[in-house]
């Protein structure tokens, strides 16, 4: 699929018309007000804009979802970030006691970055990536994924491509939302394998029994294993990342190989009890997620938002359906300057809808005039390539809003016991 | 889908008895009248066994046979209660056990006090408990536990028998511990995950749909989550109720100092504002840096980056060395320049961070350089990362091949590995002192990087004499403060004498520990 040239230059005369006719503020707004259930919660929630030249402003928060959007389309950010649900309005942060600003709340967040793989992918290094080690992501998505609904009971989980070189997770529950700064760190090590940094070469070591988690990650990862590494990453292919391998193969495992090579004796066995494990941790090395405990760590913690722009790449950061992760393409994700150029192409056997029967009164003339201005906005996103990504982050709401509408049930229920 | 209740702890379940328990959660405060002398010692007493508690976490596995041993030694000379059957059969002198179990609630109390006021000293102080309760509740025998569990109303779920049968395999091959007999045999409780963080985080527990299944043998990390979690609260309580107790001048002093005692010097007030030049670094990075900054230093200097782990693991090191704001910016800055990034952008993103570390920005906390113990126990280095203890986080070919490089002598590097597989990793950086500096034994007992680079300068600056000069001022300001104090009273006529000697002994105590 075909994405228009991006020039990161033509960035302040593409954002303004993003933020008019394509960002799905009313989809944003739904997402961060939860139902409204919570009072205050979406006035209350920090967001961060990058804007031209690097400038960066912190704690802005807004009353409603107007606001915000007029805010956006003001300043047209070139990044966007999204933060805690704070005990005040950030905006008004410097008029309150110290000490008593503080971060309560906040979707349960981690990030999965590329770099963070250098030293076991030989395809690309740094910010590049390319379709042989795209794999990795996937495999970072089915694990995680599988734990965090499986292990940790979450239901509402939001993937979203971060528009270059690696993915987010936003763990949207309540309990995730509610969690402290422990329980986050917890759960981030629970999901942690790959231990040490530059000084350490073996990075995964596994002991008897092992945990279940640890299996089912191993079912993933030796399900994609072959492909990507054997074949696409070649890692046995040329000497030197052989070498990289049997530097993760214990000593005495080495020398039995080799004897038994000299013997000729088919077959070995791994006996010695602390490598026994070797071959799985190896293609977990490979292979298994590689987190930032950091990131998950703080409820203040201010990540990329959904639908934000990434000025080097120009893609939007769209939500994953996992129901197609498998063929997702990470070059085939929009960019800005794709979208903005659908909007000019003529629609094709698209019928305009009919405007209301008109109304007398002003109030109510506005009124019309705000709706057809609000579905010329969805009829606007709804004929690029966004539009996929908009409709799937719809199901994912309304996924949520069910989920929500059944606590009330049940609660309501258990009051009527009485 | 259950719903998240939240267990009420009835704390007001008030012991019918004073005492009946050898532990307990400390949730109600003494309600006598005690002499100061008594104050003073028990709260000395409780401070000393906590600091061993703190060494002896860094030196050993918790709760392996050596950890317990030399606590269970230090429990009997401070007379504090450890094994309540045990002392009933014999015909002890001493304290009665009621008298242990009395010193244990008071001197809990008083040091709550003392550790209630800044976000460390709490951090510390429950860590410490934490432990503390640790090791007593394992060592409860199990008719005990069962006790305590009930009268402190921990109440879960247990699954029934069918389900047992279920998860058999899950929940054996969830932890070394569990087998099929104990899955039989046990109950298992289902615990909602939020309440079983230490269990969740080593994954020693088996996790489905957002809980833990525990055996009863393992309800210990549930009691201290629980233990930790008041503790907290409570400190935070203490803490607003603070001015009443600092009005009182007979106890303040005492407070002060027991609050300072814990960490000795923490290097956060810089001596040596400017004495150290840029140009010197790189030579003293080589002679008086400890092995993890002579390691940060030199990636710095190789890949003119690091990142914020080592930014602020290095960065605080050289403020606390005495580097100026200035200096640092100008250090940083023309390092990062040489590499991938311009002036420009340093300007934005870094220097922000490096006048953060001053003090300059944000909430204005003037941040602390890390202790070993800091930089050992947390955020252990990932991909890309070069802070940390080496002696802890890397590889020992690798370290060895460091320590090679450095030109340590073969035994030595043999006898600091020996120290590393013992986990003993702050004596072996004391070692690799020992060694660069050719020196048969370190004067002191290693637990900072700045004290290890303030050491090191002392032995190359001629061996001045060990006592460390900045303690001698503290002490006789003790003395004069308690002796003021004291004067006006009548009741506590011994007490000043007797405060200043403590101190004494607790400065020393804590110089050779």
């Amino acid at each position: 699929m075909p994405s228009s040239d991006y020039d990161s230059a033509c960035l302040p005369d593409l954002l303004p018309l993003y933020y008019r006719r394509l960002f799905p503020f009313s989809q944003y707004y739904r997402w961060l007000n939860y139902g409204g259930v919570q009072k205050n919660y979406f006035q209350n929630r920090e967001f961060s804009f990058t804007l031209k030249d690097d400038i960066y402003v912190r704690y802005q928060s807004f009353s409603t979802q107007n606001e915000l959007e007029k805010e956006m389309q003001k300043v047209n950010p070139y990044k966007i970030d999204i933060g805690a649900i704070y005990s005040h309005r950030p905006n008004q942060h410097n008029t309150v006691k110290s000490g008593t600003f503080q971060a309560l709340e906040k979707e349960l967040v981690f990030d999965i970055d590329m770099t963070d793989y250098d030293d076991v992918r030989s395809c690309c290094s740094a910010a590049d990536i390319c379709s042989k080690c795209w794999t990795l992501m996937t495999i970072a998505i089915r694990i995680l994924d599988r734990a965090l609904r499986d292990d940790f009971g979450f239901q509402h989980l939001l993937w979203v491509y971060s528009g270059r070189r690696g993915v987010h997770c936003w763990v949207c529950d309540e309990a995730a939302r509610k969690l402290s700064v422990a329980a986050r760190s917890a759960v981030a090590e629970y999901l942690s394998l790959i231990k040490g940094g530059e000084e350490m070469v073996k990075k995964v070591v596994l002991m008897d029994p092992i945990h279940p988690f640890i299996r089912e990650s191993l079912n993933v990862v030796e399900h994609y294993f072959p492909r990507y590494a054997l074949q696409d990453q070649d890692i046995l292919g040329r000497k030197e990342s052989v070498d990289k391998v049997l530097a993760l193969v214990p000593e005495d495992i080495l020398f039995t190989m080799h004897v038994e090579k000299m013997c000729s004796d088919g077959g070995h066995e791994g006996t010695a009890k602390k490598g026994q494990y070797f071959e799985k941790e190896i293609m977990l090395q490979y292979c298994y997620p590689r987190l930032d405990v950091n990131v998950s760590k703080g409820v203040n913690h201010l990540l990329k938002s959904p639908f934000s722009v990434h000025p080097k790449t120009g893609r939007i950061s769209v939500p994953m359906d996992l129901k197609e992760l498998d063929t997702f393409d990470p070059f085939a994700v929009p960019t800005i300057s794709l979208i903005c150029e659908e909007l000019d192409r003529p629609r094709t056997g698209e019928e305009e809808e009919k405007s209301e029967e008109e109304k007398p009164e002003d109030v109510k003339e506005k009124e019309n005039e705000k709706d057809t201005a609000e579905r010329r906005k969805i009829r606007d996103f709804k004929r690029t390539s966004l539009a996929k990504y908009v409709k799937y982050f719809d199901q994912f709401l309304d996924g949520m809003a069910g989920s929500r509408k059944g606590d009330l049930l049940r609660k309501s229920d258990l009051q009527k016991e009485f | 889908m259950q719903f998240p209740s939240r267990r009420r702890k009835n704390n007001i379940n008030p012991q019918t008895e004073l005492y009946g328990h050898a532990l307990q959660f400390y949730g109600q405060p003494p309600l006598e009248n005690i002499s100061l002398s008594e104050f003073e010692t028990f709260a000395v007493d409780r401070l000393k066994l906590l600091k061993t508690i703190e060494n002896l976490g860094v030196s050993y596995v918790k709760l392996s046979e050596q950890y317990a041993k030399k606590l269970e030694t230090e429990f009997k000379n401070l007379n504090f209660p450890y094994r309540p059957d045990a002392d009933d059969r014999k015909i002890q002198s001493g304290p009665s056990e009621y008298e242990k179990r009395r010193k244990d609630h008071i001197s809990h109390f008083i040091l709550r006090l003392a550790y209630c006021q800044t976000e460390d000293l709490r951090r510390w102080f429950i860590q410490q408990e934490v432990d503390l309760f640790r090791y007593r509740f394992n060592d409860l025998p199990p008719k005990h536990k069962l006790e305590f569990l009930h009268r402190n109303n921990l109440q879960y779920d247990t699954i029934s028998v069918e389900e047992k049968k279920t998860l058999l395999d899950k929940l054996v091959n969830s932890s070394y511990a569990v087998s099929g007999i104990t899955v039989e045999d046990q109950d298992f409780y289902k615990v909602p995950f939020q309440d079983a963080l230490d269990l969740v985080r080593t994954r020693k527990v088996y996790l489905k749909a957002g809980y833990v299944y525990i055996p009863h043998q393992d309800i210990v990390t549930i009691v201290l989550n629980d233990f930790r979690t008041r503790l907290s609260k409570a400190l935070a309580l203490t803490a607003r109720s603070l001015p009443a107790v600092h009005s009182d001048e007979r106890l303040q002093p005492l407070l002060n100092h027991l609050s300072h005692a814990y960490v000795g010097q923490d290097y956060s007030i810089q001596k040596n504002v400017g004495k150290i030049s840029l140009e010197q670094i790189d030579s003293l990075s080589g002679k008086s840096f400890p092995l993890c900054m002579r390691q940060l230093h030199q990636n710095l200097r190789e890949s003119h980056h690091l990142r914020h782990g080592g930014r602020m693991q290095y960065g605080l090191f050289l403020k606390g060395i005495g580097l100026s704001l200035e200096q640092a910016l100008q250090f940083w800055r023309s390092e990062f320049i040489r590499g991938k990034v311009d002036a420009d952008k340093f300007d934005k993103a870094y220097a922000y961070g490096i006048r953060h570390m001053f003090g300059k920005e944000g909430k204005r906390a003037d941040y602390t350089p890390y202790s070993c113990m800091k930089v050992i126990l947390s955020n252990p280095p990932s991909q890309g990362d070069h802070h940390g203890c080496p002696f802890r986080h890397s590889d020992p070919e690798l370290l060895k091949q460091k320590l090679q490089f450095y030109k340590v002598s073969p035994s030595g590097i043999s006898q600091i590995l020996e120290l590393v597989k013992g986990m003993h990793y702050q004596l072996a950086c004391q070692k690799y002192f020992e060694l660069t500096h050719n020196i048969e034994e370190a004067s002191f007992s290693l637990n900072h990087p700045n004290q290890y680079f303030i050491e090191s300068q002392r032995v190359l600056g001629g061996g001045k004499d060990i006592k460390r000069e900045m303690d001698t001022p503290q002490r006789s300001q003790d003395n004069a403060v308690a002796k003021g104090s004291g004067a006006a009273r009548e009741a506590a006529a011994n007490a000043p004498q007797g405060l200043a000697e403590m101190t004494e002994d607790l400065d020393s105590f804590f110089q050779d520990a």
